[in-house]
């Protein structure tokens, strides 16, 4: 049971104690400031490219509240299921921007309204 | 109730003899039993006559998809129907009186647990086998070289197409006559169906045309159903389909000496029913009262085709069926009296209707609808001889009929109204038509002694004067016989003798009709013309051809098959006809009142009435439509082509021959009892269709449309829009979690 824990115990050495709530709220502060500003930037703006900075900074603000949970809990869960975010994250990035590039040359414009007729 | 006491006098006499009652130790049975004690195996140069034909189909079929512009599909056929006949001779010929089976492949061989079901592609003969395969082969090959003239007008694709169908024709109608099984017979049936729906539809850019050959198949349909349930019977109660088996079934042959000894109770009633089934098939395809609608109609096709299949040979397929079934019917206490009435009545309303057409080639489909009806009274009479001799005959003389008129079609360019034709004889060129026209016209009309088709038509005459109760039958037949006598004779005075006059038909075979020119048959038309003539002629010989001890040469052909059996009826038929039978003076003689016709025997009163009836209707027919002077026997007085003695009684007889010329609208009483009725059912049917179902189904295809309807305006196309439904959702969803939590931690 240990053996097969050994690496994950191995990264908890550098924190033997848990985190106290004291500590953890600023991280969340900071985690649900980042995530409202994300929100009220894509609710506002109009400029696609402007709207996918904003979903990043969503997503570093889920992220960074994962990590703090994870130091606090002193869990490995965390900062893995991060790694794998900040993959996909990535990646998506690649797509997202190549769809804002074709979506541009369709109308010569980065306005999000521009696509306003494909509605229901 | 007419019917059971008509059949009980039918089977009288036989009640009489039965063993016990009369002394014989013989049932009545035993020649059933003995025809197929020992059934042999027959050598395979047999399959020639039924793949010849064949492979003339896929010959023709070949020529017509190389593209072949010549006579080669003709001669082809020609050649490979007549080595089909030479074979069909050779096999009479080497007959030695044993029936025997030829087999082909494996069909169908199922066994299950003790029972089987086989049906092999097998081929059973015997003298009704071969009797009737003789005049199948001999009219093909004749009305092929026939039809390499009638037919040249369509050299090229329809050329081919009409020989393919023609040799599938013969193939079919081979499977059809010699199959060993029903199921080889329904076979057949179908094949020759099949033929002659191709075959009446071969103008097929003439709408009447096309509707004629649905006609025909769709009222054969009607009575292939009840083939088709009458062979299910039979195998279903006797638990074979194949006739070696079936005929030597013990179960059969203490049914057929029940029915002799008129005991029908003790068969049972399905055993009974086989035969009403299989004669409703018969009703179908040899075109009687009800189903006979089609046959007048068929004529739409080349008249080769009405000649071979709608006159010759198909359509007395239905013959065929129940005089091979003869033990079945036998056994049926009400199917041979209703096979009699059926073809008489069919024979008068059809007389009826021939003798007010116009149309020569209708007269002659009517004509044989009520040759067909005598048949049929005369299998009904038990006289499966007399009506297989009239078979034959009929078909010579009646596809000599057909030829006649299809070369007088093909020379004025389809004209058939005898109103518009006049003195056909007397043009260049068509003196033969005209002979082998009077010969056929003779035949048809059954003139005494001098006529093949009068001795086949006494024999069925005789006998329903010598059947007790069946006199009236008699009585019918003998003036349908005048009826025939006028009518035929009819055709003749006014087509082929009187002035000449001819005006050009509407022409519907492919010639130029701007460029009429009436041309005279060709040597090919003529020669055939000569055989049938001759035939026609010298089949009086085959009455004289062991007439003491079979009635005739096709007595002897039928003796010796199902089609008959040796009963003590028949001995005492003989006793009656007052013929130096021996056997009718050792065996029962139990039948105490021969019919006695005009105070003579049977035979001698049918000349004297039938005959007379005969000479009588063809004067009645010169008087009403024969030309002036020699030619109309000094009785007519026609000058014109479509004036005659006759417009005057027609005129005076008010709306009578209006409605026989229109067949006494029964395809109009048809339309409106079978087919409106089932318009309007297919109507209904359509639009429960249409509504119910396909609503059904656009309902479920409707309803998404309606709950998308009420959904869609939330997709408004505002990218913000979808982002605040998304972070409201959101909101909603934590609103939810947190109230969870807070009420779980309170309650805790």
């Amino acid at each position: 049971m240990m053996h097969a824990f050994e690496s994950i115990q191995l990264a908890q050495l550098a924190f033997p104690t848990e985190m106290s709530t004291s500590v953890l709220a600023p991280y969340l502060f900071v985690s649900a400031a980042m995530f409202c500003i994300g929100l009220v930037g894509f609710l506002t703006r109009k400029n696609m490219i402007i709207m996918f900075l904003c979903t990043e900074l969503m997503f570093q603000a889920a992220g960074l509240a994962l990590i703090a949970f994870g130091r606090h809990h002193l869990g490995a869960d965390g900062q893995t299921f991060v790694i794998f975010v900040l993959c996909i994250a990535a990646a998506e990035a690649a797509m997202a921007l190549a769809l804002v590039v074709l979506l541009f040359r369709h109308r010569e414009s980065l306005s999000a309204s521009a696509w306003k007729e494909l509605n229901g | 109730m007419m019917t059971a006491s008509l059949l009980n006098n039918l089977l009288a006499p036989l009640a009489m003899l039965a063993p016990g009652s009369s002394g014989s130790d013989e049932p009545a049975s035993a020649h059933l039993a003995h025809m197929t004690e020992h059934v042999g195996t027959g050598p395979k140069w047999i399959l020639l006559i039924v793949f010849l034909p064949l492979l003339g189909f896929v010959f023709n079929a070949i020529y017509a998809a190389s593209g072949n512009k010549s006579k080669l599909p003709a001669w082809t056929t020609i050649a490979l129907l007549a080595v089909a006949f030479l074979a069909t001779l050779s096999m009479f010929l080497s007959y030695d009186g044993t029936p025997y089976t030829v087999h082909a492949f494996d069909w169908f061989n199922l066994h299950y647990g003790e029972k089987s079901f086989v049906a092999n592609f097998s081929f059973y003969i015997d003298k009704l086998t071969i009797l009737w395969m003789l005049f199948v082969t001999g009219l093909a090959t004749l009305i092929a070289l026939y039809a390499s003239e009638y037919m040249s007008h369509d050299i090229g694709t329809g050329y081919c197409r009409f020989f393919s169908a023609f040799g599938l024709f013969v193939f079919s109608m081979s499977c059809l006559v010699m199959g060993d099984n029903m199921l080889m017979l329904y076979l057949g049936w179908e094949g020759v169906g099949l033929c002659s729906y191709l075959l009446i539809g071969y103008f097929y850019k003439k709408p009447s045309a096309v509707a004629a050959a649905k006609k025909a198949f769709i009222v054969n349909r009607i009575g292939d159903l009840g083939l088709a349930l009458g062979i299910y019977l039979t195998f279903v109660h006797f638990g074979t389909v194949e006739y070696a088996a079936l005929f030597s079934n013990e179960t059969l042959h203490h049914y057929i000496d029940a029915a002799v000894a008129g005991d029908f109770s003790a068969i049972p009633s399905e055993a009974q029913w086989i035969a009403m089934l299989l004669m409703v098939g018969a009703f179908g395809k040899s075109a009687q009262f009800p189903l006979y609608v089609w046959l007048p109609d068929a004529m739409e096709g080349p008249t080769p085709v009405s000649a071979l299949i709608h006159a010759a040979t198909m359509v007395t397929a239905g013959v065929y069926l129940i005089a091979r079934f003869y033990p079945l019917f036998l056994v049926s206490e009400n199917a041979l009296p209703i096979v009699a009435w059926i073809g008489t009545i069919t024979a008068l309303l059809a007389a009826t209707i021939g003798m007010a057409q116009f149309d020569i080639k209708r007269i002659m489909a009517y004509s044989t609808v009520s040759q067909l009806g005598y048949m049929f009274a005369g299998l009904g009479l038990l006289s499966t001889t007399g009506a297989a001799f009239h078979v034959l005959t009929h078909a010579f003389f009646k596809a000599l009929l057909f030829l006649a008129c299809g070369a007088v079609m093909h020379g004025f360019a389809g004209q058939l109204d005898l109103r518009k034709l006049s003195g056909v004889s007397w043009m260049k060129g068509w003196g033969i038509v005209g002979i082998t026209m009077l010969i056929g016209c003779m035949n048809l009309a059954g003139l005494p002694y001098i006529t093949s088709g009068f001795y086949s038509k006494d024999m069925i005459l005789a006998e329903a004067f010598v059947t007790p109760g069946y006199r009236l039958m008699g009585w019918v037949l003998v003036f349908t016989a005048i009826m025939t006598a006028y009518y035929t004779f009819r055709v003749f005075f006014r087509v082929f003798l009187g002035d000449q006059h001819a005006e050009p038909g509407e022409d519907f075979h492919g010639d130029d009709t701007n460029d009429f020119h009436p041309h005279a048959p060709g040597w090919a038309i003529n020669t055939v013309l000569i055989t049938l003539a001759a035939c026609s002629m010298l089949a009086i010989a085959l009455a004289w051809i062991d007439k003491s001890a079979y009635h005739g040469w096709v007595g002897s052909m039928v003796a010796d098959s199902t089609a008959s059996f040796h009963s003590p009826y028949a001995v005492s038929l003989a006793a009656a006809h007052g013929e130096g039978n021996p056997a009718a003076v050792a065996g029962p003689v139990g039948y105490g009142a021969p019919g006695k016709v005009l105070g003579m025997d049977p035979h001698g009163g049918m000349i004297v009435v039938s005959g007379l009836g005969a000479i009588f209707g063809v004067l009645v027919a010169a008087f009403f439509h024969g030309p002036k002077g020699w030619q109309g026997l000094f009785l007519g007085g026609r000058t014109q082509a479509d004036k005659c003695r006759m417009d005057a009684i027609a005129k005076r007889a008010g709306p009578i021959p209006r409605w026989a010329e229109n067949k006494w609208f029964v395809d109009e009483f048809y339309a409106m009892v079978f087919v409106t009725p089932l318009r309007v059912v297919s109507h209904i049917f359509h639009w429960i269709d249409k509504l119910l179902l396909d609503g059904l189904v656009n309902l479920f295809g409707f309803l998404p449309r309606v709950l998308a309807w009420i959904i869609r305006p939330s997709q408004s196309g505002v990218l913000q829009g979808y982002a605040v439904s998304m972070a409201g959702g959101l909101a909603v969803l934590l609103l939810v979690v947190i109230v969870i939590v807070l009420r779980a931690g309170g309650a805790a």
